[in-house]
């Protein structure tokens, strides 16, 4: 029983080495005149709709560099390969495309994901670049407090969502008073929650109560009834849509029709359907970028991204397509396409013209940009503003 | 004051949802002394053949209720058929062990069929809400209570008034001996799962339209909740499962207003630890001794 399984073993392995070299033109990169950019995505999997979408917005800023002309007189070449949205693949995948000399890794788009490849980078001293991976942890690591050296991303960090989230609530709404409602076992939530108190105290406002809830919960009226009594006038919820969801239906039903704001976790059409179309007015939530958002900049991007793709392009594939843009730009400052001196310029990014607004790399490699507040409307996402970080 | 009452029809809503459950738990466990514990799933069967049956085959409120509650009732009688049946003559934690398989099969059953992410419920009843004096109740709380009230009054009135209520006494009672009284204690059984079973999907349907979302696992903490309400009630005894639902939902609604939200399941279970301790045949139980 040896044999058979040698075969498929070799024929696994040659079509791992087919799909490589069939996105590619060649292994031996910058010295054939193409520079070869590694995309380690979630293709398929459980989150494969974002790997997806960003590979699309990658591939439109690559094939557009290139008709420009390329960097540095030289054509990039986007080698995309499937994770299979798999913490262990993602590892292999950085890996193989280190193999392929690839100057630098995109993706993952996850945060796990991310985390499993930073080792391998490291190691072969490749920058990696996740679009949308958006724990602290990727860039600075969390026991040592020091600045993971090759690991940066386009998208801001968690808890920045939550000083936006407060900066919108004192100057738009002009909240003077605001409750949290935070889910005790999401760290995503508790760590925008807190960046939100602090920002907003910060502002002059007053978070007059904190209450608690965990993501098993379905009732929540006790609690909003007491919330109700105290009168805020903002809720800030941070959490993803199905909890969400059925707490703006039920403080609705409860007569609250304060503003509830919340962050990025909102995105997502089965918000709209726990809630209810009409509950969802007056609700908030800060995002990375928003298609309808009137800046230049954002709608060509639109334009060009649906005539290639025949969609509308959403917050990962902005990012993606940022990511590349961000590269590109890093290798024409560094004037090489030495991994290490890339990664030199893109630690000193400054003032980068990207769709999801003009960002600088900070310290921690994080990038201080702006970020968009979107309004719901009857169930439609309607961009409301732009707010820039204030530091 | 308008907080405290609102507090009231907020616990009153969350206990009435608990004591359908638990009409068929104890129901169950009154005719044949096992606990149930694929009930609560089949209460997720039940929202979900409803959700069906309004999405894809459009059959209204009313219908999707009816067909939703069929269902769960032929599948109550096929779990009991080849998963409990064959056990009968076994100890009771066999009995016990199988029906958490059951659940569990139920969950990832559902898991695969459906996918695990939840997905909004339509809302079958009209959420307007009427304002009394600053307390807001909604046509669902309304229809919540009205509801479970009815149907324990149903099930009240089979169970003492029919002759299948009184073959189910006679089994629960001594199914050997309504056996030789020519009572047919299998169809008996069969009978009260599939009421128990259509109770539950009822439930389902009353839950999702309320909180307006479900998912696969929907069924596990209502289910052990209605345990809950079962027991302190007296397991096996119909009021006191509608009596302790309520006390259930208005000590959780108590405790969250009070501003310990976390604190609320653990209090539910202690509550249940506690009961089981000082008066284990629960509030309407008599103290029985039993008999060698």
């Amino acid at each position: 029983m040896k044999k058979p399984w040698s075969v498929v073993t070799a024929l696994l392995l040659g079509s791992a080495l087919l799909t490589a070299c069939g996105s590619g033109s060649g292994t031996t990169g910058a010295e054939s005149g193409t520079i070869n950019l590694g995309a380690n995505l979630e293709l398929s999997g459980q989150v494969s709709a974002y790997g997806s979408s960003a590979k699309d917005g990658m591939q439109l800023a690559v094939d557009e560099i290139n008709q420009a002309g390329g960097v540095l007189g030289k054509k990039l070449n986007l080698i995309a390969l499937d994770n299979q949205s798999d913490t262990t693949q993602s590892t292999t995948i950085a890996q193989k495309l280190i193999e392929q000399k690839v100057v630098a890794i995109l993706g993952p788009a996850t945060t796990g994901n991310t985390m499993a490849e930073l080792n391998v980078a490291t190691d072969a001293k490749i920058p990696i670049i996740t679009p949308t991976g958006t724990a602290a942890k990727i860039t600075v690591d969390p026991n040592t407090g020091k600045v993971n050296e090759y690991a940066f991303r386009t998208c801001f960090i968690d808890p920045f969502q939550g000083t936006v989230g407060a900066d919108f609530a004192r100057k738009d709404l002009n909240a003077k008073t605001a409750v949290l409602y935070v889910a005790q076992d999401s760290d995503y939530a508790k760590g925008l929650a807190d960046a939100f108190k602090k920002e907003f105290e910060k502002q002059g406002g007053k978070v007059i109560d904190s209450e608690q809830y965990t993501s098993t919960d379905s009732d929540f009226r006790a609690t909003l009834t007491r919330i109700k009594s105290m009168n805020p006038d903002l809720l800030y919820i941070p959490n993803y849509y199905q909890d969400v969801g059925k707490i703006i239906k039920q403080a609705r039903e409860l007569g609250m029709n304060q503003p509830i704001l919340g962050g990025d976790g909102y995105d997502s059409d089965t918000l709209v359907q726990i809630a209810g179309a009409k509950n969802t007015n007056n609700v908030f939530f800060t995002n990375h970028y928003s298609s309808d958002d009137p800046d230049q900049k954002i709608q060509d991007f639109v334009k060009k991204f649906q005539a290639k793709y025949n969609r509308k392009p959403d917050g990962f594939a902005a990012l993606g397509y940022d990511t590349v843009r961000l590269v590109a730009d890093a290798i024409k400052r560094a004037g090489s396409t030495d991994p290490v001196k890339i990664k030199d310029a893109l630690a000193q990014t400054k003032n980068f013209d990207a769709v999801t607004g003009t960002m600088s790399i900070d310290a921690q490699h994080n990038p201080v940009k702006a970020a968009v507040v979107i309004e719901m409307k009857d169930g439609k996402q309607v961009f409301r503003t732009k707010i820039q970080p204030t530091t | 004051m308008t907080t405290f009452i609102q507090q009231l029809v907020n616990g009153l809503s969350v206990g009435s949802i608990y004591a359908l459950i638990a009409l068929g738990y104890t129901m169950v466990y009154g005719i044949i002394k096992l606990i149930n514990f694929a009930h609560g799933d089949v209460f997720m069967v039940g929202a979900f053949v409803a959700y069906f049956s309004y999405t894809v085959l459009h059959l209204g409120f009313l219908g999707s209720l009816i067909v939703s509650m069929a269902a769960c009732a032929v599948l109550g009688v096929v779990i009991e058929r080849f998963a409990y049946r064959p056990l009968r003559k076994s100890t009771r934690i066999a009995a016990l062990i199988t029906a958490i398989g059951v659940s569990l099969f139920l969950e990832n059953a559902g898991i695969i069929a459906v996918g695990a992410q939840a997905r909004g419920y339509p809302s079958m009843l009209p959420s307007r809400s009427i304002n009394v004096g600053g307390v807001t109740i909604s046509v669902q709380q309304i229809g919540i209570i009205v509801l479970s009230v009815v149907l324990m009054v149903i099930l009240q009135y089979i169970v003492h008034r029919t002759k299948m209520g009184k073959a189910m006494r006679a089994v629960a009672y001594d199914a050997e001996a309504a056996q030789l009284m020519g009572i047919d204690v299998d169809r008996t059984i069969s009978f009260t799962f599939a009421i128990g079973s259509a109770l539950a999907a009822a439930a389902g349907v009353i839950y999702g339209a309320y909180y307006s979302a479900i998912d696969p696992l929907m069924g596990i903490m209502p289910g052990l909740k209605a345990f809950i309400a079962a027991v302190l009630g007296g397991i096996g005894i119909i009021p006191g499962a509608m009596v302790g639902g309520l006390v259930l939902g208005m000590i959780e609604t108590l405790v969250q207003s009070l501003g310990f939200s976390l604190w609320r399941d653990a209090v539910a279970f202690a509550l249940l630890i506690l009961i089981l301790l000082i008066k284990p045949e629960g509030l309407f139980g008599k103290h029985a001794r039993e008999k060698v």
